[in-house]
């Protein structure tokens, strides 16, 4: 039979052994969040199965990181006219992506001004990043592309929530 | 016997047509539903110039769905593919009863600026069904 003495200072030992463990696996987690957050301006957040099936019918699933929570707020609340369609949903629907929304939505510096009308594409961030020098004027006009919120016709993972700018090829 | 067939035409309507229908359906539950409704059969080549023709408004069911919708649409507004609509095309399509009416109620707002009445969808669906 082990004395106490010792049973306690093996316990310590390996208590500790696993809180250097655990800090492992906390720094790779905030490690690989940080580089996501850095390509993406967002952190990739798994989509909200509610929010790919009735968003994503008609458009990318744009990631909740790219508007500031305001900004969805009024978005859901004005599904009836939604850009020119009727894109209303039933309450319980609407209840949810908005609660998901306001929990993922931008809050990183540059997301954080609400964009007019509440576009993502006229966000400062987004018209920088897409200035003359970036991208020609007549590639927004070329019939694969015909709109700015088309972001995967050069954006080629864009469903799966990653804008990686290595990752663009901009069609003819 | 008349009263039965009321009753039951009714119950049919109520289990196709509820807006949370729990149930798989399949493209003629929908169509019977809708017809049922409409209490007039439906005609394809009236479902078809519904389809393809604008009414008032900046587009066409055709404008997404393209006019022979047997093959991907694209939207037009967003360029994103659509599946093709007609059922034997697209086994997905017209067998949930409250997916049905979410869209029709949708974009028979943006195309025609109201809901479409279960005649105008009856003709719709009917004319899709043909398209083999």
């Amino acid at each position: 039979m082990k004395n106490r003495p010792l049973a306690l200072v093996e316990y310590a030992h390996e208590a500790m052994k696993n809180i250097a463990i655990f800090g492992v696996v906390i720094a790779a987690g905030w490690l690989s969040a940080a580089s996501a957050y850095a390509d993406s301006g967002g952190t990739r957040v798994p989509l909200l199965p509610k929010y790919a099936q009735e968003c994503s019918a008609c458009h990318v699933a744009y990631p909740a990181g790219f508007l500031p929570a305001a900004s969805w707020q009024r978005v859901m609340a004005g599904l009836g006219k939604h850009y020119g369609t009727d894109a209303s949903l039933d309450e319980a629907s609407v209840r949810e992506i908005s609660g998901w929304l306001k929990a993922n939505a931008g809050t990183y510096k540059r997301v954080s001004e609400e964009p007019p009308e509440n576009r993502i594409t006229k966000s400062a961030w987004f018209l920088r990043k897409h200035r003359e020098g970036e991208v020609p004027a007549n590639v927004w006009k070329r019939a694969s592309v015909g709109s700015p919120a088309n972001c995967a016709a050069c954006h080629t993972n864009a469903d799966k929530g990653n804008f990686n700018e290595h990752e663009v090829r901009i069609p003819k | 016997m008349h009263t039965f067939t009321w009753i039951f035409r009714n119950l049919a309507l109520g289990a196709v047509v509820s807006t949370f229908s729990a149930f798989a359906a399949t493209p003629a539950d929908l169509l019977a539903g809708y017809t049922a409704q409409a209490a007039s059969a439906a005609q394809p080549a009236r479902g078809q110039t519904f389809f393809t023709s604008k009414h008032g408004k900046d587009w066409s069911c055709a404008s997404c769905h393209s006019t022979a919708p047997t093959v991907q649409g694209k939207h037009a507004s967003t360029g994103k593919t659509i599946g093709p609509l007609a059922p034997a095309f697209n086994p997905e399509r017209f067998t949930d009863a409250g997916k049905s009416e979410k869209w029709f109620r949708r974009n028979c707002n943006d195309v025609v600026g109201r809901e479409c009445t279960a005649g105008e969808k009856a003709d719709v669906l009917a004319w899709l069904m043909t398209l083999k």
